[in-house]
């Protein structure tokens, strides 16, 4: 070993003394890695046992699931992120909401020619559970605004708006800011609005009412009664759900070959 | 006995009796009050007029509208001496009023009280299976059911509150190794970097360095995406190559049966798709909509193909175009909107629709 200057020594004890620090640090997190692969596995087996006692009440009890939500957002734990988490595998909790996506997704494309692809929540549970047949678990409001939060993320432009006390679900990718929103809100009561309602109640300009009604005319969300007695008005099909559409028939079913 | 556990609402005289339990035997209605079982109202079938549906609406549940006969003098007490009211109304707060609505017709029709004593056990034609038609029976049987799924219940309760105790432990201790990660300022291997991910993703946290859930990037998306390159590669051919996110979500859940992949494994299997040189790829529109096409499949060209199209019809929208073509109404759109983009089609927006014409500024200046 040659020797070295007083300058160079303590840079290269620094160096080392580093170096050292480095490697400690390294070991620092693998030990704890190391606890966390261990409690992982001792936390599964609790899961396990609990679910080989409680499985069947997640699939039956909307109470329990609703529950069972609440305590894993409070901690910090999103159970339905991932189909190989444990709570899916072992809970079976991921397997009841994705297929429950899927269903949701079924039944807003096999109505979005007559609403435009806005529904109630409450419609949208009627219509699942029809699709769902009469022995098949309980489906919750609850239930499927879970379902839908996770559905938002493929990017089909599914939301959820809050209309007086109830949810309208969106399912088309039409872009619906806070006018449109309101507007929707205002016309929840009766189903329709009107230009005049719209001056009255929010008090807006003219125009401004004429410009969100015409973008929801033009997404196929809203219908115009041009013959209606004072003044036109403007009907949500999504908030009467015996209207029919008269525009032919419904899209076929995603994932089925098309004709 | 049915038994309809959904009931609400009993709305009896305008004053309502909520969250209860509604039961039909072959003699009587009875609303028994969830929370106190002591609690119980009935009316025998044999004082029903008819009965009517209120179908649901926005904000009012589904209901049974029970009309009476005016009650006997010798009848037995009940919450109200007397009422104005001719009729009971029942309200389901989530579902069960189809199915209650025709067997309460049923035993209306039958008229079964008239040829059955109540308390009675009868046996029934069946050797060998003895069926207590009784109430009293029936209640008891209930009452036994409803103790033991009660204490299911609280102690389901229980074990979930211990469960998640254990769970928060996780949640902090993935917080500590996440402050570590971030002091060291990524001293942490790649190999361990994958391993904390995989935790992550076990337990559903979301990933504290990166915040997205878990990241991308896990061993499990890997494998999840080469696994849907070879499922998806012939239903992308029978759909001109392309499908949306949605319905790629819907084809494989649909196939799978169980074990099915959440929304959030699919977007971030196909994120990877195209590092991994896999033949498809994940494309996003400028609308947010999210599709995979064939790596073969060139979307620019089909606007080619879409100009002539609507050339020979003069001018389409997207529904037009989506029956024409046989595509989704969706992706329909997007290819419009496309070319348009690319200045090959304009739009004329009028409150009747989006209609699409060829750009004539551009092919005849």
């Amino acid at each position: 070993m040659h020797r070295r200057g007083v300058g160079a020594g303590a840079i290269a004890r620094k160096k080392l003394t580093e170096a050292k620090y480095k490697e400690r640090g390294t070991v620092l997190a693998e030990d704890q890695l190391a606890q966390m692969s261990k409690q992982l596995e001792t936390f599964r087996t609790h899961l396990e046992a609990f679910a080989s006692k409680h499985k069947q009440e997640i699939r039956k009890s909307p109470e329990f699931r609703l529950q069972f939500q609440d305590m894993c957002a409070t901690i910090g734990v999103d159970p339905l992120a991932s189909g190989k988490g444990f709570w899916a595998e072992m809970l079976g909790v991921g397997d009841f909401y994705y297929e429950l996506g899927v269903q949701i997704i079924e039944v807003c494309l096999a109505l979005k020619h007559r609403n435009g692809g806005l529904i109630t929540l409450e419609e949208l549970q009627q219509q699942v559970l029809k699709g769902r047949g009469k022995f098949a678990q309980d489906v919750s409001q609850d239930d499927l605004l879970r379902a839908i939060k996770k559905l938002k993320v493929l990017g089909n432009g599914f939301g959820i708006i809050p209309v007086g006390g109830t949810f309208l679900v969106q399912s088309v990718p039409a872009e619906l800011n806070m006018d449109h929103t309101v507007v929707l809100q205002l016309a929840e009561k009766k189903g329709f609005v009107t230009v005049g309602e719209i001056r009255t109640s929010l008090k807006w300009e003219t125009e401004r009412a004429k410009q969100v009604l015409d973008h929801l005319l033009r997404e196929g969300m809203a219908w115009l009664d041009a013959q209606a007695p004072a003044e036109p008005q403007f009907w949500f099909p999504a908030l009467f759900p015996e209207l029919h559409g008269q525009d032919g028939a419904p899209e076929a079913a995603p994932g089925n070959a098309e004709p | 006995t049915k038994h309809c556990p959904l009931l609400g609402l009993l709305l009896l005289c305008r004053v309502k009796f909520d969250s209860g339990v509604l039961l039909l035997s072959t003699h009587r209605l009875i609303w028994r009050d969830q929370k106190n079982h002591e609690c119980c109202i009935a009316v025998p079938l044999s004082q029903i007029v008819f009965i009517e549906e209120q179908a649901a609406g926005i904000g009012k549940s589904a209901k049974i509208v029970v009309h009476l006969h005016p009650a006997s003098s010798n009848k037995d007490p009940g919450p109200f001496q007397s009422s104005k009211y001719s009729y009971v109304k029942l309200s389901f707060k989530e579902h069960g009023q189809i199915e209650f609505y025709r067997r309460l017709s049923e035993e209306i029709t039958q008229r079964r009280w008239e040829s059955m004593p109540t308390g009675q056990a009868i046996r029934s034609p069946l050797p060998g299976r003895i069926r207590a038609v009784g109430i009293v029976g029936i209640e008891r049987k209930l009452e036994e059911k409803r103790k033991e799924t009660d204490k299911n219940i609280s102690e389901a309760f229980e074990d979930l509150s211990k469960l998640m105790e254990k769970a928060k432990e996780m949640v902090e201790l993935s917080k500590s190794i996440a402050n570590k990660i971030k002091e060291k300022q990524g001293d942490i291997t790649e190999d361990e970097t994958i391993r904390f991910k995989s935790y992550l993703l076990s337990m559903g946290i979301a990933n504290p360095v990166t915040r997205e859930t878990y990241g991308s990037g896990t061993q499990y998306h890997m494998q999840l995406a080469k696994q849907l390159a070879g499922i998806l590669q012939t239903p992308l051919e029978e759909r001109g190559g392309i499908m949306s996110l949605t319905e790629v979500y819907c084809l494989v859940n649909r196939a799978r049966g169980l074990e099915l992949l959440s929304p959030e494994d699919l977007v971030n299997a196909c994120k990877m798709l195209e590092s991994l040189k896999l033949p498809l790829r994940l494309r996003i529109f400028d609308s947010g909509v999210m599709v995979i096409e064939l790596q073969s499949h060139n979307e620019e060209e089909m606007v080619a193909a879409a100009l002539e199209t609507v050339s020979e019809k003069g001018s389409l929208t997207a529904d037009e175009f989506a029956k024409l073509v046989g595509m989704s109404v969706l992706l329909a759109k997007e290819r419009l909107l496309l070319a348009e983009k690319m200045g090959h089609l304009c739009r004329d927006d009028s409150v009747e629709g989006l209609r699409f014409y060829p750009n004539l500024f551009l092919t005849q200046s």
